[in-house]
Order: C-alpha cells, then sequence, then structure tokens
C-alpha cells in the first residue's frame, strides 16, 4: 500500500484572517488616545497590563511546565526599580522598560539556582524569592517600609498627557511582548520548550538543550512581570511594597491562564480579557470575588485543565495564531498534530 | 551569653517550625504530594479552636479532640476529591488546584471573622507566658518546651509508624507504585485516604500552637506554608527527622538575625533556605549529609 501523501500546515485560511483581523485590532488600539475617551484609555491600559502578565506566566507554565507562585517578585522589582530611577533623576517612561531590563538581568543568576528545583520545589522557592525580594526592597529608605512613596516625576507631566503616554507605553510592550512570545514559541525553541515540558529526559536525550532554553523562557517571563510592575506603578502611581509583592498577583496569572487556557497562545490573551470583565463586573464584592477566582482556577484545573481555549481547540482544531504544526492528509480529513 | 540565648530561643522557635513542617513534610516526601493550602489548613484549625473557646468556653487542649479528627476527615475528603484528581493530572496540576484552594479557604476565613488578629493565649492560663529560669540571662518558656516536645513524638512516632507498622509499609509502597499495590490486594485510594487524613491532623496541632504562642488572621497562612516548606526543603525532603533539624536551622538562622536588626528575623530565614538549595546543588542534600556524618550507618 502506498504511503498516504501528507503535508505540514502551518498557517490555515481561517488563522491568516484572524491574524488579519488582529493586526487591524492592533491598529485601532495603537491610536486609541485620540479615539477613546479617558476612562476607556484607562480601561485599556490595565487590560494590556493584564494580558501581558497572562502570556508571560502562560509561556512559563503552560509551555515550559514551570508553575511559580512567585512571579509577583518579579512585578515588585520591576515597579521598585523604575521608582529608583525616577528618583536618581531618569526620564520616567524610558525607565519603566529599563526597569525591566535591570529585573531580567537580575534573573538570570536567580535562574542558576532556581531552575534546579523541580515541580512544587519551585513554585513554593519562587514564592520564598518574593518574599526576600520584597523585604529587601523594604530596606531602601526611599520606600519608606510599608508606607510606600509614590512615583512622583509622573507630576511633570499634564494629566491628559500622562494617561495617552502610559497607555502608549503599555500598548507597546504588551504588542511587543506578544510578537516576541509568538515568534519564540513557532521557531525552534518554541519546539524545545514544549519537548521539555512533555518529558525532559527524552527532550535532553534527543539534543534539546533543556537549560538554555528554560533558562531564555524564564528570563523573558521575568522581564516580562517585570514590565507589567513598572507600567502598573505608572497608573497607579503610588507604590506599596505589600501591594506588590502579594501573592495575588500570582493568583490573578493563575486565574488568567488556567481559564483561557493553559498552553494556548490564544488563551492566555482570551483570559486577560474574561479575567478583565469580571474584575469589572464582580470586583466590587471583595471577598467573594477572590473566593471566585480561587474556586475557578481549582475547577478548571481539575476538570478542565487547558481551558476554554483549549477546550476549543479540541473540539474544533480551530487555530487563530498557530504556533504548532498539522499534518494534513492530501484528499482525506484533516490530522490534528497537536498544539 | 546573649548569643547562647538566642541559639537556644531559635532552636526552641525551631521546635514550631518543625511541627508546622510535619504535616508538609509527610505528604511532599512520602507521598510525593504538594499542598499548598498546608498553612491555611492550619489556620483553619486554629479558627476552629478559637471558635469552641471563645463561643462554648472549650480549652484548646480539649478542642483539639474534636478539632484533630475532624480534620483528619478532612484531609481524606481533600484527598479523594481534589488531590487525587489533580495528581492524575501531572506534577503541574496538584500546585494549582491546592493553590486555588488556599484562597477559598482564606477569604472564607476572611468573610467569617475579618481582619481582626486572634490569639488561643488568653485561654490557656499562665501557660502561654511562664518559663523556667536557667540562669539571669537565660529562660526556656514552658509553651515554647512544650512545642518543641510535641514535633520531637509527632515526627518521631510517623517515623515509627511509617518503617514499622503494616499500614504505614502500605502507605509507602502506595506512594511509591500505587498500580503495584493494587495487584497485592491493596487499595491506593484508601491508604492515600488515610495517609492524608494523618497528614492533614498534624496540621490540626500545629494549628492549636500556631494560635496560642502568637496572634493569627485569615490570611496568616501563606507565612506558615512558606515556614513549613523551608524547614522541609533544608531538611531534606522525605525523612521526618530531617525536618526537625530543617526548623532548627531555619529558627536558629531567624533569631539570630533577628539580633542584627528587625527585618533579619525574616531575611535571614529566608537566606539560610537558599543557602540550604545552594548547598545541596554541590554537595547534595544538607539534612541526609548530617545523618551520614552523625549516624555513620551504610545506607
Amino acid at each position: 500500500m502506498k504511503a498516504p501523501a501528507i503535508r505540514i500546515e502551518r498557517w490555515t485560511p481561517e488563522s491568516r484572517v484572524a491574524l488579519a483581523l488582529a493586526l487591524i485590532v492592533a491598529a485601532l488600539l495603537a491610536v486609541g488616545p485620540l479615539l477613546f475617551d479617558a476612562n476607556i484609555v484607562d480601561r485599556l491600559t490595565t487590560l494590556f497590563i493584564y494580558v501581558i502578565l497572562a502570556v508571560m506566566w502562560n509561556a512559563l507554565v503552560g509551555y515550559c511546565g514551570l508553575v511559580s507562585i512567585g512571579q509577583q517578585a518579579f512585578f515588585g522589582l520591576g515597579a521598585y526599580f523604575a521608582v529608583r530611577l525616577a528618583d536618581l533623576g531618569f526620564s520616567v517612561y524610558p525607565s519603566l522598560f529599563v526597569a525591566a531590563l535591570i529585573v531580567g538581568a537580575l534573573s538570570l543568576p536567580l535562574s542558576t539556582i532556581m531552575l534546579r528545583l523541580k515541580g512544587g520545589e519551585f513554585a513554593i522557592g519562587m514564592w520564598v524569592v518574593a518574599e526576600l525580594a520584597h523585604l529587601l526592597v523594604n530596606l531602601d529608605t526611599l520606600i519608606n517600609g510599608e508606607t510606600g512613596t509614590s512615583l512622583i516625576a509622573l507630576n511633570a507631566y499634564a494629566i491628559g498627557k500622562r494617561r495617552a503616554l502610559t497607555y502608549w507605553c503599555a500598548f507597546a510592550a504588551m504588542a511587543g511582548l506578544l510578537a516576541v512570545v509568538f515568534v519564540l514559541l513557532r521557531g525552534p525553541t518554541g519546539a524545545a520548550i514544549q519537548a521539555i515540558r512533555d518529558n525532559e529526559q527524552a527532550a535532553e536525550s534527543i539534543g534539546v538543550r533543556v537549560t538554555r532554553a528554560k533558562r531564555l523562557v524564564f528570563m523573558l517571563s521575568a522581564t516580562g512581570a517585570a514590565l507589567a510592575g513598572s507600567l502598573w506603578v505608572a497608573t497607579a502611581v503610588t507604590f506599596q511594597p505589600r501591594t506588590y509583592f502579594s501573592p495575588q498577583w500570582t493568583a490573578y496569572m493563575i486565574f488568567m491562564a488556567l481559564v483561557g487556557g493553559l498552553g494556548t497562545f490564544e488563551g492566555a490573551i482570551l483570559g486577560a480579557v474574561v479575567f478583565f470583565l469580571i474584575e469589572a463586573w464582580f470586583g466590587g464584592a471583595g471577598v467573594w470575588y477572590l473566593v471566585g477566582l480561587g474556586a475557578a482556577a481549582l475547577v478548571f484545573a481539575l476538570a478542565l485543565p487547558r481551558g476554554i481555549w483549549g477546550w476549543v481547540e479540541d473540539k474544533t482544531a480551530l487555530r487563530l495564531l498557530p504556533v504548532g504544526y498539522r499534518v494534513k492528509l492530501i484528499g482525506e480529513p484533516d490530522v490534528d498534530k497537536g498544539a | 551569653m546573649i548569643l547562647l540565648n538566642q541559639i537556644i530561643q531559635g532552636v526552641l522557635l525551631g521546635g514550631y517550625y518543625a511541627l508546622i513542617a510535619c504535616g508538609l513534610s509527610f505528604m511532599f516526601g512520602v507521598m510525593r504530594i504538594i499542598n499548598l493550602a498546608h498553612g491555611s489548613l492550619a489556620v483553619l484549625s486554629a479558627y476552629a479552636l478559637y471558635v469552641l473557646a471563645d463561643s462554648y468556653g472549650v480549652s484548646p487542649f480539649l478542642g483539639l479532640v474534636v478539632v484533630v479528627p475532624a480534620m483528619a476527615l478532612i484531609g481524606a475528603g481533600l484527598q479523594r476529591t481534589v488531590l487525587e484528581r489533580s495528581a492524575r493530572g501531572g506534577l503541574l496540576v496538584p500546585v494549582l488546584s491546592t493553590f486555588g484552594l488556599s484562597i477559598v479557604i482564606d477569604n472564607l476565613l476572611f468573610e467569617k471573622f475579618g481582619a481582626d488578629t486572634r490569639s488561643l493565649a488568653p485561654y490557656i492560663g499562665d501557660l502561654s507566658y511562664d518559663s523556667w529560669a536557667i540562669t539571669d540571662d537565660i529562660a526556656i518558656g514552658k509553651l515554647a518546651a512544650l512545642t518543641m516536645a510535641t514535633a520531637i513524638v509527632l515526627l518521631g512516632g510517623i517515623q515509627l509508624f511509617l518503617n514499622r507498622t503494616p499500614l504505614g509499609r502500605m502507605i509507602r509502597a502506595t506512594a511509591e507504585d500505587p498500580d503495584t499495590v493494587g495487584l497485592v490486594g491493596v487499595s491506593a485510594e484508601r491508604v492515600n485516604a488515610i495517609a492524608a487524613g494523618l497528614a492533614i491532623a498534624t496540621v490540626a496541632i500545629s494549628g492549636a500552637f500556631l494560635a496560642m504562642r502568637a496572634t493569627f488572621n485569615p490570611y496568616a497562612g501563606a507565612l506558615q506554608l512558606i515556614f513549613a516548606f523551608e524547614a522541609t526543603v533544608i531538611g531534606g525532603a522525605g525523612s521526618l527527622w530531617g525536618t526537625l533539624f530543617g526548623g532548627i536551622v531555619l529558627g536558629v538562622a531567624q533569631s539570630l538575625g533577628a539580633s542584627v536588626s528587625p527585618q533579619g528575623f525574616f531575611i535571614a530565614g529566608h537566606l539560610a533556605f537558599l543557602a540550604a538549595l545552594f548547598f545541596r546543588l554541590f554537595f547534595g542534600d544538607l539534612g541526609l549529609n548530617l545523618r551520614r556524618v552523625l549516624v555513620r550507618r551504610p545506607q
């Protein structure tokens, strides 16, 4: 019997349409402050930061299989360095990005220790790192301990201009990070890190440089979380260490990635939008809102670990922004080859 | 003399850490399950004892007669409903599901009891502050000594139970290979439920000491989890005696750190944990190595 002819497919017609739509939406959002009123601009800025958090956590966990409960370490440090740099007299907006790069550089030595840990040890070990980072930041007299401080350098800008600049920074950060993650996941590194997630020994045996790939994702995820933190301090203005180093940020990331779809590129974005809407509707419910978030994370982890988008993918084989491969038998129905 | 006192107080504090780490170490080391709701369950037990003491006048020690079996049942139920399902999903899922559970417990406690800090100290009479004076500078608190004794009895008891009893062997065998124990007629599900019940029963006891020695609030669980985890990792996962040692290292580090600066207490503890990790990278398990040197028994 003749072997069936196959074709490896990456882009599909619907994914080309989706990418075109995504680019149109991005182009619209890029001129957001000219189109929308102040309230919407502020809310979109928040949404962009949520997308960054969700995508960064998803890259680390959903693709690399490294669950961290300590990403608030990077979030808080990003905000801290932004405040520190601004206090030293650097221009505020470039400082947001430089702060994230500093944190990214700090995550390199950290990765040499932490990446030796596995599973639950890595998860809580990162939490300890976050606690330690929090305590060390409190030692800086600029911060005034738990009282915190403000990004007063922002006062140099008129309120409207500040809102638009913060929006553009958040948008640029989100678009840039999404593009980096998309390209990274589609490339050889993406295949490598997913192989590590699925079976580390097997990946190593076929020549994947495990440590290098893990370190790359760990550092990217640290830099992204730090950028989210520095952007957050630009929107919130005040910096209180307890708020920024709270594990609640990781709870949000887990919720977004789990509900949207762990290990799917589109899922993290969807999860951020879902979280944003839930917060807008139920955020006022206070404690019960947090109970709901925790319960949702629990239920999704047990019943639907690949989230809403994972479920859609399994049912429909739909890929809007494909980062994987699929095998197509010519003249036969589609055979789906996973993410 | 001051230094000696700090070390002694650190060792005694380590007894508390060993106690709070007992259940985590047992689950993590023997059952290979990581339970991020560990601290929250300890705080839940503390509130249960508080309600018994405050509303019904039940002494905390008597209250344990009710709370320990109740928490054991919760532990077994948790194993059946959450942990077992999670473990089937791979390494990732238990971390996510138990973290979600801890958020639920913490916030439900906050909803019920509010942000006020509570303590069981008023319900245990002079035990909360009485001490034996050893010299002019050194005094050993009776509660601290009781904590240490409880930690030793619990950790030692569980170690003996695991090594010497048929049920203990079943628990270890089930953790090793649940499918094979099924072949020889052991129900892995039942054994794991019993083991989880036992682990969470010890959490109830540690919750009592948490509440007697200091104050607590609905969000106190996170820090208890971190201390328990640090003691477990420093001592070397899988060994309950190691956990006692890990708790003492943590307690002494914190006690010495506190003498340097007020923030030094926590910083030194976390640094001790990272140092232990670093040590492990190059020389292997700290607790395990120390035992090899001390015991000198062929493994």
